[in-house]
C-alpha cells in the first residue's frame, strides 16, 4: 500500500524541501543532543524521542531519493550515500555516530585537558593530562641522553634536514652529491656527533640514547642499509648460479619465519657468547644489524615481485646491446622493478618504523619505549592513555608522512603519460 | 669470400624436444638473408642463437671469428656487435627515445654522454622519428616504436643485425613504415638476417631465401630462384599458402 505518492521528478518541488528538512531537523536533534545535552524531542516518550531523528532522517531520505532528477547535487548525493532504504540506514547511523563523539573526543583532548601545571596534580580536570607530556617531553624526544649534550642531537638533525630540505632546491647536477653526501657520509658524520669520544666531545654511550631522536635513528640506518641487502637479496634468489640461489632463498626464509621480537633478543643475550672472549660489539649495533638483516629479508621478497612482473624482452633487449649482468639490473631492470613496487617497499620500510619499539626487549628505549618507563613512574601513574595517545599520534605523523612521499615518488616517476 | 657468420652442426633442445636439427648456415659480409616458415619450425631460435639470447647444446656458432661458448666475455663481445631488433619491440619504457638510443653506447661501449647523443639523433634521423627524441615509449604508437626499436640497435654501430618478425605485431598500415627503414638500411649495405613473413619485402632485398621447417633448413636458394622455382614440395606447398 502506498501512503504517499513514490518521488518523481514531478512532486520534486514539495517533496524536496521538505524530505531535506526532515533529514536536518533529525540531525539537528542528535547535534544539540550532543553538544548541548538538550534534548528537543522531550516532550516524546523516551523510547519514541530516541528513535524519532532516525526516523524522521530516513522518511527524509526516502523522500529525497529521486532518481535522474536534474539536480546535480541531489543526483550525487543520492547516488553516493541514499542510493537504496539500506544505503540511507547506514548514511544516518554514520552521521549520528560521528556527531555523538565529536564532544567527548573534544573534551578529553582539548576542552576538560590540562595544559598548566608541573605535576600530575595540577591535572584536576576530567581529560587528558599533558602536563604530563609537557614534563616529559625532553626524555621523549633525547631519552637519558644527558642535557648539556642534547646540542649534538639537535645539530645532527639539523644537518640532515636542511640537506634534505635544500637538495629539494638545487639542480640535477647538485642533488647527485647531495644524495651522495647523505647516503655514504652523513650517516656516519652523524652518529660520530652523537656519540662523540673524539674531536673534544664527550662521549655518551648508546644505553643513554633514546626517545624520538633514537627512533629516527634507528629507522634511517635500518632503511639505509636494508634496502640495498634487500635488492642483492632479490637478484641472488633468481640466480642462475645455484650456490648463490639457495644461499639466498635459505636467508630469507629463516629471517622471514622468525618474530622480529626473538631475533633482537637473541642478537642481545646470545650472539655475544658466540664471540671471543674480550670483543663487544656495541648492543645498538647489533641491534641495528638484526632489524636490518630482518627487514632486507622483506625487502628482498618485495623487490623479487616487481622482478617477475618485467617482461622477458626487457632482460633480452638489455643484453642484445652488449649489457653484462649488473648493467643490465641497474640500468633497465631495477629502476622499472623498483618503479612498480614502491608502495610494497613503503610498506616495509613502514613497518620497520613502527618495528622498532620493539627494542625495548633489549633495554633500549625509543619514543614508545621511553612512554613505557614514564607511565610507570611512581608520581606519574595512571598516564598511559596520553602517553600512546602522544606516541601514535608522533608515530602516524611519521608514517604518514613517508606514505606521501612514496605516492608523490609514483607520480613523478611515471612515464606512462 | 670471408665468412662473417657461420654455423656448424648446430643442435638445440628443450627439454627433449628438439628445436634445431644440424643447422649449417653460412652468412657473408653484406649479405642479406630472408628466413621464413611455419611458426614453430625454429626460425626465431635460430637467430637467437647468433647473439646467444638461446643457447644451443651442440655444434659451433662463429661470429665475425668470435666463437660462442660459455666465455661471458665473448658472449657481450659478439652481442655488442651484433644488432637485434624483436617483434614485441621492448623498449625500455622507463627511458626516453633519446635515452633508449644512447644508453647503451654510454655504457657498452664508453662514449663521452654529447657523443653518444650525437649517435643517437643521427640515427633517429635516419628511421625519421627525431622529432619524438624525447618522448617515451608510451607516447609512440607501434611503427614508430619499431623504428626507434631499430635505432637504438643501430647506435651501437653492429656489423650484423638480426630481425625477429619485426613486422607481426604491428597494424597493418604501419608495416610499410617499418619496411621502409628496413630496406634503406639493407641498401645502405648492412649485413642483415630477417625473420618475417613479408614476401614483398623479402623479393626487394634479399639475396638468399631460407626456408625453415621443423628445426631443419628445407631449402636455401637465391632469392629470385626460391620464389619462381622451389625445389622442395614443402617450400612449394608454403608459398602456394602465403603468397
Amino acid at each position: 500500500m502506498n501512503l504517499i505518492a513514490k518521488p518523481t521528478k514531478e512532486n520534486i518541488k514539495t517533496y524536496v524541501p521538505f524530505g531535506l528538512s526532515l533529514v536536518s531537523i533529525s540531525f539537528l536533534d542528535v547535534f544539540i543532543n550532543a553538544f548541548f545535552n538538550f534534548n528537543l524531542m522531550a516532550f516524546l516518550p523516551s523510547q519514541l524521542g530516541y528513535f524519532l531523528p532516525l526516523i524522521l532522517g530516513f522518511i527524509g531520505f526516502y523522500l529525497i531519493r529521486i532518481e535522474f532528477s536534474g539536480v546535480r547535487y541531489l543526483d550525487i548525493l543520492n547516488k553516493n550515500i541514499n542510493s537504496n532504504n539500506f544505503n540511507a540506514l547506514l548514511t544516518l547511523f554514520t552521521i549520528f555516530i560521528i556527531i555523538k563523539s565529536i564532544p567527548p573526543m573534544l573534551d578529553w583532548f582539548i576542552l576538560e585537558a590540562n595544559f598548566i601545571g608541573n605535576s600530575k596534580e595540577d591535572c584536576t580536570g576530567d581529560g587528558a593530562c599533558w602536563v604530563f607530556i609537557k614534563v616529559w617531553f625532553n626524555r621523549f624526544m633525547y631519552g637519558l641522553y644527558p642535557d648539556a649534550e642534547q646540542w649534538r642531537i639537535n645539530t645532527a638533525f639539523l644537518i640532515l634536514f636542511s640537506i634534505v630540505g635544500a637538495s629539494f632546491f638545487v639542480s640535477e647536477k647538485f642533488k647527485k652529491y647531495f644524495i651522495l653526501f647523505l647516503v655514504f657520509v652523513f650517516p656516519f658524520l652523524g652518529i660520530k656527533l652523537i656519540s662523540g669520544g673524539s674531536f673534544g666531545l664527550e662521549y655518551v654511550e648508546s644505553a643513554a640514547w633514546g626517545g624520538l631522536s633514537l627512533t629516527f635513528i634507528i629507522s634511517a640506518f635500518a632503511i639505509l642499509f636494508c634496502f640495498p641487502i634487500g635488492v642483492i637479496l632479490a637478484l641472488g634468489r633468481r640466480s642462475s648460479l645455484p650456490a648463490i640461489k639457495y644461499i639466498s632463498i635459505g636467508f630469507i626464509e629463516l629471517w622471514r619465519g622468525v618474530p622480529l621480537i626473538t631475533v633482537l633478543f637473541m642478537s642481545a643475550v646470545m650472539f655475544p657468547m658466540f664471540l671471543p672472549d674480550g670483543t663487544f660489539i656495541d648492543k645498538l649495533i647489533r641491534v641495528l644489524i638484526a632489524i636490518t638483516l630482518f627487514e632486507a629479508a622483506y625487502m628482498a621478497e618485495v623487490v623479487r615481485g616487481g622482478l617477475q612482473a618485467l617482461p622477458k624482452g626487457q632482460y633480452e633487449a638489455a643484453k642484445s646491446l652488449g649489457m653484462g649482468y649488473w648493467k643490465m639490473n641497474a640500468l633497465i631492470i631495477l629502476p622499472q622493478a623498483l618503479k612498480l613496487v614502491i608502495p610494497g617497499i613503503a610498506n616495509t620500510l613502514l613497518a620497520l618504523v613502527k618495528d622498532t619499539p620493539l627494542i625495548f626487549v633489549v633495554g633500549l628505549m625509543e619514543l614508545a619505549g621511553m612512554i613505557g618507563l614514564a607511565k610507570t613512574n611512581p608520581k606519574w601513574l595512571g598516564m598511559a592513555m596520553e602517553g600512546y595517545v602522544f606516541a601514535g599520534l608522533v608515530f602516524w605523523i611519521i608514517c604518514y608522512a613517508m606514505s606521501r612521499y612514496s605516492q608523490n615518488l609514483e607520480k613523478k616517476l611515471s612515464t606512462e603519460r | 669470400m670471408s665468412k662473417i657468420i657461420e654455423l656448424k652442426k648446430v643442435n638445440k633442445w628443450f627439454d627433449k624436444f628438439q628445436v634445431l636439427k644440424d643447422i649449417d648456415l653460412e652468412v657473408a659480409p653484406q649479405e642479406r638473408i630472408v628466413i621464413c616458415g611455419p611458426s614453430g619450425s625454429g626460425k626465431s631460435t635460430l637467430i637467437r642463437c647468433i647473439n646467444r639470447l638461446e643457447e644451443h647444446q651442440k655444434g659451433n656458432i662463429i661470429v665475425d671469428g668470435t666463437e660462442l661458448s660459455e666465455s661471458t666475455k665473448n658472449i657481450e663481445k659478439i652481442r655488442a656487435e651484433v644488432g637485434m631488433v624483436f617483434q614485441q619491440f621492448n623498449l625500455f619504457p622507463h627511458l626516453s627515445i633519446l635515452d633508449n638510443c644512447s644508453l647503451a653506447p654510454i655504457w657498452v661501449k664508453k662514449l663521452p654522454k654529447k657523443q653518444a647523443e650525437e649517435i643517437a639523433m643521427n640515427n633517429l634521423k635516419r628511421v625519421q622519428i627525431d622529432d619524438q627524441a624525447l618522448k617515451f615509449p608510451g607516447q609512440l604508437s607501434g611503427g614508430q616504436q619499431q623504428r626507434a626499436a631499430i635505432a637504438r640497435a643501430l647506435c651501437m654501430e653492429p656489423k650484423i643485425m638480426l630481425f625477429d618478425e619485426p613486422t607481426s605485431a604491428l597494424d597493418p598500415e604501419m608495416i610499410k613504415e617499418v619496411l621502409d627503414v628496413m630496406v634503406d638500411l639493407a641498401k645502405g649495405g648492412m649485413t642483415m638476417i630477417v625473420v618475417t613473413h613479408e614476401m614483398g619485402f623479402a623479393k626487394e632485398v634479399a639475396d638468399y631465401m631460407i626456408f625453415m621447417d621443423e628445426g631443419k633448413i628445407v631449402e636455401r636458394a637465391k632469392t629470385k630462384e626460391f620464389f619462381e622455382s622451389p625445389k622442395s614440395e614443402r617450400t612449394k606447398l608454403f608459398l602456394s599458402q602465403i603468397l
